[in-house]
C-alpha cells in the first residue's frame, strides 16, 4: 500500500485465482512499482473478481462518477495506461466504463456475490459498510426456532446440488437433544465448471463464516468445520485469514457481538478425492478416515459428525442465509420461480467467448446464458452442446436450451441443474469419448464401497469402447442400458447414481458419434518440446485406463 | 525438504507434527498434510509411528495415505505441474496438453529421470472460464497452450501469455 499520500488514487487489482493464472500479481506488481518509483500516487487494494472472467486481470480506479474499468492489462500495459490518465479515468484501448454499468453485470441479481469484487475481502470495515453483519446481527436478536422459520419460509433449497431445503434440514438438528452438535461446510467444490464456492471464498470470505455462524445459533452447535479441497490453495489462505481476523474482532469465539452465542470455526484441507464433496464422505474424512461413503439413514443431521447432529451445507447455501435473515424471508422468496427461489450463481466454463459468473434469478434459459452473457464459443466455432451441473450432469443439445433453469425443468428434461456449472462445448467435440470420459472418472474417482459404482465405471468403460469400435453394437448398447439402470438404481451415492446421467445424454442426444455416422474433425498435431527429460517411475499418481 | 541429521529423522518429525495438532478431533488428514509439507512424502517409515501416536492400526493408516490422491509415497520432482483434465478445459483441448508432455517423454503420474519434473493430471483447478488450466507449484496458469506447458515445464516461463486457444 502506498502511503506517501493521502490523496492517493484508489486501483483495485482482483487477488482472485483465476485473474491471477492470467497475470494479475504481475500487474499489480507493475502499478506498485510506478507508484514507489515516485511517478504516481496509487493505493493498489486487492480485491476479489467481478466474475467478467475474460476481462482479466480487471483493474479498476476510483473516480468521482464511479470505478471505471480496465481490462484485460497485462504488466506491459500499465506504463502506458498510467500516461494515458488511467488514474483520471481516461480514454484508452483497454477502457471498459463504468463497471457497475457494463451490461453484463448490471443485468445480473447479485445477492450472494454482491459485495464479491467491490471490497477488500479482508477488510472488516469494508465488510461492515457493505451491509456485512446485518443478518447476524438480526439472527442473534431471535430465537434458534425463529431463525430456522424464516430460513424455511425463505424456500432456500441446498445449493450443491441436491437442492433439499435447508431450512428442514436444521430443524432436524435443532430437534436434536445433544449437547454437541456440528456445523460443517461442505467447500469440495470438485465439479469441473464449477469455481463460485471457490470465487465467494476468496472475494468475500467474512460472509461465509457469517453464514455458518447464523447456522451455529440456528441448530445450537459451537464447534464449525469449513473443509476446503486441496485444490483451492488461495480460497484456504484467505479463508484461515479471514477467521483470525474474525475472532480478534468477537465474530468468532465466545460471546459473539455480544450475545451468548459461542462458536468456533476450523479450515481442514481435503486431499484431493473427488468423492469428498459427498456429504457422507466429508464427514468420513473430517474424522481422519478413507473419504468412503456412508449410507443414509441414520441422515448426517442426526448422526453426524462423529455421530453428533451436523448441519452440511455448501458454501453458496450458507452465503445466501446473511441475506435472507438480513432483509427477511419474503425478499429472497419474490425472486425466482415455481419452487426454485431466490438467486442462482451460474457458472459459464469451457469453451466460452465471455466466461464468469452470472448471478440471477431462477428462470433464465441455458441459451440466454450461453449465447447472451458468454457470447457462444471462444474459438467461434458452433455450440454442440453443454454439460449443465459437473460431470454427474446431462450433455444438453442446442435444441433444449431454451430450457428454463430451475431444478423441476431440469429434473424433467432427465437432466440437472447440481450446482449451477455450465460448460461449453463446439462442434469438434467427440460426445463419445465425452461419455467414455464420464465412466473413466467414475473409476478413477469411486470410493469403492459399492459395487455398481466400483466395478460398473470399469465396465462402462469397456462397453463404450466396444459398442464405438462397431463390436456387437445392438447388442452392447443394450449391454450400456442395462448397465446404467444398475448403476442408478443400486449405487449408494451420487458418484455411482448419476454416473449414467452424462452417459445417456450423450447417447440419446448424438448417438451418431457412438455408432460411427459423423466424422470427427480434424485435430491439429503437436509439436514436441525439447530438453525434458526421459522418465522414470515413482508409483505416484497414475493415468487412468485411456 | 528431505531429511538430514538425526535430529530429522522420519520418526522424530512425525512425532513432533502429532503433538502440534494433539488437540484436533480426527486430526489425521492435517498431520499428514503437515509431515507431506515438511518431509516431500509420506514415507514408509512414517505409518508404524503415525499409527502407534494416534492409537490406529498401521493398516487403518496405510488406507487412509493410499486413498487420497494428494499423498504420495514417494518424493516428487523439483517442480510438480498438474495439468487440468476435467471437461471445461477438456473442452479447450486439455488432451491436447497431455499428448504435449507425453511427445516431451513424460508421463502422467511420474518423474523426469533427472529429478526436475513430475507431472500429474488433476480434475479441476477451478478455473473453468479461463481453460486450459494448469498449475506449478501451487502456482495457477489460465489459457495454457502447448507452447506455454512447454514453458512451465522447463521452468522457463516468462509472464508472456499465449493466446486463448491458439497454438
Amino acid at each position: 500500500m502506498n502511503n506517501s499520500s493521502h490523496t492517493a488514487a484508489t486501483v483495485y487489482v482482483p487477488r482472485d485465482s483465476a485473474a491471477r493464472s492470467v497475470g494479475a500479481d504481475e500487474v499489480a506488481d507493475a502499478l506498485q512499482r510506478a507508484a514507489t518509483r515516485g511517478d504516481f500516487a496509487i493505493d493498489v487494494v486487492r480485491n476479489g473478481s467481478r466474475g467478467m472472467l475474460w476481462l482479466e486481470p480487471m483493474v479498476e480506479v476510483v473516480t468521482p462518477r464511479g470505478r471505471v474499468g480496465y481490462g484485460p492489462v497485462t504488466a506491459e500495459d500499465v506504463d502506458a495506461l498510467l500516461a494515458a490518465g488511467m488514474l483520471d479515468g481516461a480514454e484508452h484501448p483497454l477502457r471498459l466504463g463504468l463497471v457497475d454499468e457494463l451490461p453484463w453485470l448490471a443485468r445480473q441479481t447479485r445477492v450472494t456475490f454482491a459485495r464479491v469484487g467491490v471490497t477488500d475481502p479482508l477488510s472488516t470495515q469494508d465488510y461492515v459498510d457493505h451491509g456485512g453483519l446485518a443478518g447476524l446481527r438480526a439472527a442473534l436478536d431471535m430465537t434458534p426456532a425463529d431463525v430456522v422459520a424464516e430460513v424455511t419460509e425463505s424456500g432456500l433449497r441446498g445449493r450443491g446440488g441436491a437442492g433439499f431445503p435447508a431450512g428442514i434440514k436444521w430443524k432436524t438438528v435443532l430437534d436434536c437433544a445433544d449437547e454437541l452438535k456440528f456445523v460443517c461446510c461442505n467447500a469440495d467444490e470438485g465439479d469441473s465448471g464449477t469455481f463460485a464456492d471457490r470465487m465467494v471464498m476468496e472475494g468475500d470470505p467474512f460472509l461465509l463464516i457469517e453464514g455458518m455462524t447464523i447456522a451455529a445459533h440456528a441448530v445450537g452447535a459451537c464447534e464449525g468445520y469449513l473443509y476446503i479441497r486441496s485444490e483451492y490453495p488461495g480460497a484456504i489462505a484467505t479463508m484461515r485469514e479471514a477467521i483470525a481476523i474474525a475472532r480478534e474482532h468477537g465474530w468468532l469465539g465466545h460471546n459473539i457481538l455480544g450475545s451468548a452465542l459461542d462458536f468456533d470455526l476450523h479450515v481442514r484441507v481435503g486431499a484431493g478425492a473427488y468423492i469428498c464433496g459427498e456429504e457422507t464422505s466429508m464427514l468420513e474424512s473430517l474424522e481422519g478416515k478413507r473419504g468412503t461413503v456412508r449410507a443414509k439413514p441414520p441422515i448426517p443431521a442426526i448422526e453426524g459428525l462423529f455421530g453428533k447432529p451436523t448441519v452440511v451445507n455448501n458454501v453458496l447455501t450458507l452465503t445466501t442465509v446473511p441475506m435472507v435473515l438480513a432483509n427477511g424471508a419474503k425478499a429472497y422468496q419474490d425472486l425466482g420461480v415455481g419452487r426454485s427461489r431466490g438467486t442462482q450463481v451460474f457458472q459459464l466454463g469451457g469453451n466460452i467467448a465471455r466466461g464468469g459468473i452470472v448471478e440471477t434469478a431462477f428462470g433464465v434459459t441455458l441459451r440466454e446464458l450461453i449465447e447472451d452473457y458468454g457470447g457462444g464459443t471462444r474459438t467461434g466455432r458452433p455450440l454442440r452442446t453443454a454439460q449443465v451441473g459437473g460431470p454427474l450432469g446431462a450433455y444438453l443439445p442446442t435444441s433444449m436450451f431454451d430450457l428454463p433453469m430451475d431444478y423441476e425443468a431440469f429434473a424433467e428434461a432427465g437432466a440437472m441443474l447440481g450446482h449451477g456449472g455450465i460448460v461449453v462445448f463446439d462442434d469438434s467435440v467427440d460426445m463419445a469419448a465425452q461419455a467414455r470420459f464420464a465412466m473413466e472418472f467414475c473409476a478413477e474417482e469411486s470410493c469403492g464401497k459399492c459395487t455398481p459404482c466400483r466395478v460398473g465405471s470399469v465396465r462402462g468403460v469397456e462397453v463404450i469402447d466396444k459398442i464405438v469400435a462397431g463390436t456387437h453394437p445392438d447388442e452392447n448398447l443394450a449391454l450400456l442400458e442395462d448397465l446404467c439402470d444398475l448403476m442408478t438404481d443400486g449405487s449408494l451415492c451420487a458418484m455411482g447414481g448419476l454416473t449414467p446421467m452424462p452417459v445417456r445424454s450423450a447417447l440419446t442426444h448424438f448417438p451418431d458419434d457412438f455408432l460411427g455416422g459423423r466424422r470427427l474433425l480434424d485435430i491439429q498435431p503437436i509439436q514436441p518440446v525439447q530438453a525434458i527429460q526421459p522418465v522414470q517411475a515413482s508409483g505416484v499418481r497414475t493415468e487412468g485406463t485411456a | 525438504m528431505t531429511t538430514s541429521g538425526s535430529d530429522m529423522s522420519v520418526e522424530s518429525v512425525v512425532r513432533r507434527v502429532v503433538a502440534d495438532h494433539r488437540g484436533q478431533r480426527g486430526a489425521l488428514l492435517p498431520v499428514l498434510h503437515a509431515v507431506q509439507a515438511e518431509l516431500g512424502h509420506v514415507p514408509q517409515e512414517a505409518i508404524p509411528v503415525l499409527a502407534d501416536e494416534l492409537n490406529l492400526s498401521r493398516a487403518d493408516v496405510h488406507g487412509v495415505v493410499t486413498f487420497y490422491h494428494d499423498f504420495r509415497r514417494e518424493p516428487a520432482g523439483r517442480t510438480t505441474v498438474r495439468i487440468c483434465r476435467a471437461e471445461a478445459c477438456q473442452a479447450l483441448g486439455a488432451d491436447r496438453l497431455v499428448g504435449y508432455a507425453r511427445e516431451s517423454g513424460l508421463t502422467l503420474g511420474e518423474t523426469s529421470a533427472d529429478g526436475s519434473v513430475t507431472v500429474e493430471q488433476v480434475f479441476c483447478l477451478g478455473n473453468c472460464a479461463l481453460g486450459p488450466a494448469v498449475e506449478a507449484n501451487g502456482r495457477l496458469y489460465g489459457r495454457v497452450g502447448p507452447a506455454r506447458l512447454g514453458s512451465i515445464l522447463n521452468g522457463t516461463l516468462n509472464e508472456t501469455l499465449d493466446g486463448a486457444v491458439s497454438s
